[in-house]
């Protein structure tokens, strides 16, 4: 762990002579060995960060490595969990974690795609910044708030209005009314993936608003002149145009959403471990099963069962990281060639 | 004036060219409704932010007494308490955790825009953005199998401070990277062509010339772990009374926010929300500082 | 209001003298006519003052030095200067076959499609292929059939004179084509909706010298069929392609006004007015 450096005595050894075409040799040694060990220091602080990284997946594997070899594939198809028979299969809470980021992804792409393009294509100049800025704020608040306002706020509303009227309007539509089956209990994936949708839509926003702004005035302005009207010109010439670096953005948020504990461990209800169908049902995420369960694992396996839900999770997270960062590079990278064609 | 003072020098079209089609009144239909939900999206995004604050604030304001500030919380059935020791706890661990971070993060970012040099940058600028990427919870359950577990042996403050730590550390890198790299190139050139070595100018011109960024990227780090719960459950794991020991358990304002608001007592309740609404004063102030102060420039 | 009754009759232009026009109610081409016109930009006026007349299956250059509001002028003949940000203000009338682009109840999307234009860059719509990008203004206002689409893309390239290059790669990107090619292919994507009047703003400012004869060689080719106005900071290239001519500059106020318009030939060789005679000799600018 690297100390400030700004106590390094050589800091004094400066002499005051010193000039730029014989500075070496003229320089106490002092001087140099001052680079060096100011250079070093910078070095180890850079370095940390890999090996923060490198240890975060090396530790995690170790402790999840029993669970893993002792279930094997069944750690992710089984959807059995008993601590007590010592059976530990994954697949209820992978279930609920992408069920819940999807649902998220689903809402708050449109959403957020909107009131980016709102941002830049509609809005009078004056009130681009605040309402850029207002929903960026919404990133700014704790997931613990969050959790708290759904717990207290969005669950009962959701329980009395917001659900019973999907099961009354989607729910007798075919295949898709089977998401909006069973009681209207408030605390479910359903509620899980709306608060996440909040949660993950400043970031959908921001990246989105970044990917548009990039797109060349001509693009649109090719569409107006064929007598395209203004919608026509964002999703003929526009949308196409961003349309990689918006997809980063949705993932962006999906990876967001992915990791996301409290708000979600506050609503999604973390009763039940059946699969069913419909989203009205209570479930888990891995980051809510964890944060429930981690201080319980009272024995080596569970324990180890438990670590390895963090493993999975964090691989996901990481590959859907990347993932992102590969999309709006490579729009990024685009807009640059497209600049200097 | 008129088109009609001048003559047309050309027989004028019978029919106005621009006239309406039904197909064309569709296009035009369709523009209207979708600028419309636009606008809706962007609505919704913005009143958001404002349904969760002002219901915060309702529910929260009531509870915000002196002894909400200054007492410690009570075992249920006695009235009154407050969150006192989460909030010292959490100035605690945030100042360790600056401690901890704020040299990794600013010495990365100096040798990111400095020292480094091709490959070794990639991959530190890309193990940054994956540690940023990390699972707050991922981040805790590293922490206790690190040093809960064998090294420290129970639940400590320091193991708190860590891992906030670690959440920091690439928000600070990504700031200060920004910040240095907008430092004019001739200021550390005027400082090298005297002789002073290269350190010294970092310390005495590059540093000082990007203090204001700098001040942003740690405000911004301390703000967005100060609000982090999930991975103080499993290395501090929490303290309803004072505690200034680093290795032993520590309250935090989102702990006890937490323990607060899953208790079954409307009491209980109502302090949560308080406790909620300092959390976002103190971090939506400090948000809301560092981003106008850093508004168009940095990120 | 800047300039007189007088010396707006001085300014439009009688029958025109080479083109034979037909009598009765047919249209001899489209045809369009600024009266009085001034632009703002928010509160900086750019233009003032324009009058002119812009001849039927004629190609109209207008030069001037950079900054004179050429750009401008051209932009408020199809409205494309109200796309993007800023409060932009237009005084005075825009007549196309003798109606007002600017009467209340014209909407911009309505006129430029019937007046197109061409950029200073060539800008193909990257995500899609050649073929589609012809038919990209087509299908806005139709549900064109397999065999129109293809009929259109064969015409429409072939009229652009690219045709030939591009015919065995329809379905590549329109990205893929070389800078000239590009801007062949914007002007085939305009010809597709069949406008009243191209205008095309500075269209060779992005390309090399053989590219540059090719769109010039285009220009000529298309005025037989269409009105065209052209803006050009290349005075050779008004003498090479433009039967009219018109000058403009800004004086101090940097507001930009048209000085003195011609048929070409007159324009250069025999300027009225000394600004012009001092630009066209290469003098300034």
């Amino acid at each position: 762990m690297a100390t400030g450096p700004t106590t390094h005595p050589a800091m004094t050894a400066l002499p005051p002579n010193a000039r730029s075409g014989d500075a070496a040799l003229t320089r106490a040694p002092g001087g140099v060995d001052g680079d060096r060990a100011f250079a070093g220091a910078t070095l180890a602080a850079a370095l940390a960060v890999p090996a923060i990284l490198l240890a975060v997946f090396l530790l995690l594997a170790i402790d999840a490595e029993p669970a893993l070899t002792r279930f094997g594939a069944s750690f992710v198809t089984s959807s059995t969990w008993d601590n007590v028979k010592e059976q530990f299969g994954t697949l209820p809470y992978i279930y609920g974690t992408v069920v819940t980021s999807l649902l998220a992804l689903v809402l708050a792409t449109p959403v957020g795609l909107g009131a980016a393009l709102f941002i830049t294509e509609y809005a009078p100049r004056r009130l681009r910044t605040p309402v850029a800025f207002t929903i960026e704020l919404l990133a700014a608040i704790p997931s613990i708030v969050f959790g708290l306002w759904g717990f207290f706020a969005l669950t009962p509303v959701m329980r009395s209005t917001v659900e019973p009227f999907l099961k009354a309007t989607i729910g007798p539509v075919p295949v898709v009314g089977a998401l909006f089956q069973g009681p209207s209990l408030g605390k479910d994936l359903f509620t899980g993936g709306v608060i996440l949708a909040i949660m993950i839509l400043p970031t959908v926003v921001a990246i989105s608003r970044e990917v548009l702004l990039a797109v060349p005035t001509m693009q649109r302005e090719g569409m107006l002149a064929l007598g395209a009207t203004k919608w026509e010109a964002i999703s003929g010439a526009v949308l196409p145009y961003a349309r990689a670096g918006i997809a980063g953005a949705a993932i962006l948020g999906l990876a967001r959403a992915l990791g996301e504990t409290m708000a979600v461990t506050m609503v999604i209800g973390n009763s039940s471990r059946k699969i069913t169908g419909s989203l009205l049902t209570p479930g888990y995420t891995m980051a809510s099963a964890i944060a429930n369960q981690f201080n319980e694992a009272d024995n080596e396996l569970y324990f180890s069962a438990v670590v390895g839900v963090a493993a999975i999770l964090l691989v996901v997270s990481a590959l859907v990281n990347l993932f992102a960062r590969v999309l709006i590079w490579s729009i990024t990278r685009n807009a640059a060639q497209g600049a200097r064609a | 004036m008129t088109g009609a003072v001048i003559a047309s020098p050309y027989p004028v079209a019978p029919g106005l060219p621009f006239t309406d089609d039904s197909r064309y009144r569709r296009r035009r239909a369709r523009s209207q409704a979708m600028a419309g939900l636009i606008a809706f999206a962007a609505f919704l995004g913005v009143s958001i932010l404002w349904i969760i604050l002002g219901y915060v604030t309702v529910k929260g304001a009531p509870a915000l007494n002196l002894a909400f500030f200054t007492e410690r919380p009570l075992p249920y059935g006695e009235v009154g308490g407050g969150i006192a020791p989460a909030i010292t706890g959490s100035l605690m661990l945030l100042v360790v955790a600056a401690v901890l971070g704020v040299p990794i993060g600013i010495g990365a970012a100096i040798f990111l825009v400095e020292y480094g040099k091709g490959s070794i940058i990639e991959g530190v600028r890309f193990a940054s953005d994956l540690v940023a990427g990390l699972p707050s919870i991922v981040v805790g359950v590293f922490v206790w199998a690190a040093l809960v577990r064998n090294v420290i042996g129970n639940f400590s403050g320091l193991a708190g401070a860590v891992a906030l730590a670690i959440i920091m550390v690439p928000i600070i890198i990504r700031t200060v990277e920004a910040v240095l790299n907008l430092v004019p190139h001739t200021l550390r050139e005027a400082g090298l062509a005297l002789g002073v070595p290269k350190w010294r100018v970092i310390l005495g011109v590059v540093l000082p010339t990007a203090r204001a960024g700098i001040v942003t990227g740690v405000v911004l780090s301390v703000a967005r772990a100060g609000g982090e719960t999930a991975p103080l459950l499993l290395t501090t794991l929490g303290n309803q009374f004072f505690n200034w020991d680093l290795g032993k358990p520590t309250g935090a304002i989102p702990i006890q926010l937490y323990n607060y608001a899953v208790a079954p007592y409307p009491d209980w309740h109502e302090k949560a929300w308080g406790a909620a609404l300092v959390l976002i004063l103190v971090v939506g102030v400090l948000s809301i500082l560092t981003r106008v102060a850093t508004r168009g420039s940095v990120r | 209001m800047t300039a007189t009754h007088s010396q707006i009759e001085a300014l439009v232009r009688p029958e025109p003298v080479r083109h034979h026009v037909p009598h009765g109610p047919e249209l001899p081409g489209h045809w369009m006519q600024v009266i009085n016109l001034s632009v703002w930009y928010g509160a900086r006026q750019a233009v003032e003052g324009v009058n002119m007349t812009v001849r039927p299956k004629a190609a109209t250059a207008i030069i001037g030095p950079s900054g004179c509001g050429k750009s401008t002028f051209i932009r408020c003949l199809n409205r494309m200067h109200e796309v993007g940000a800023g409060v932009n203000r237009v005084s005075g009338q825009v007549l196309l076959d003798g109606h007002d682009i600017y009467a209340p109840s014209v909407d911009p999307v309505k006129v430029r499609r019937h007046i197109g234009m061409v950029f200073q860059r060539p800008n193909p719509f990257p995500s899609m292929s050649v073929a589609e990008n012809v038919v990209a203004g087509l299908r806005l206002v139709s549900n064109p059939t397999k065999s129109q689409v293809d009929e259109t893309v064969e015409r429409c390239l072939d009229q652009a004179a690219l045709w030939d290059e591009v015919k065995d790669k329809l379905s590549a990107s329109g990205a893929s084509l070389s800078g000239g090619q590009q801007q062949r292919l914007c002007i085939a994507r305009a010809l597709a909706v069949s406008p009243d009047v191209l205008l095309m703003d500075e269209p060779c400012s992005a390309l090399d010298p053989i590219a540059t004869a090719k769109i010039e060689q285009l220009i000529i080719e298309l005025k037989r069929d269409y009105t065209i106005v052209i803006v050009t900071h290349n005075m050779q290239q008004a003498q090479r392609v433009a039967d009219e001519t018109a000058f403009f500059l800004a004086a101090e106020d940097r507001i930009g006004r048209l000085v003195e318009m011609a048929p070409t030939g007159q324009l250069f060789a025999h300027p009225a007015d000394e600004r012009t005679a001092a630009y066209v000799a290469g003098r300034f600018g």
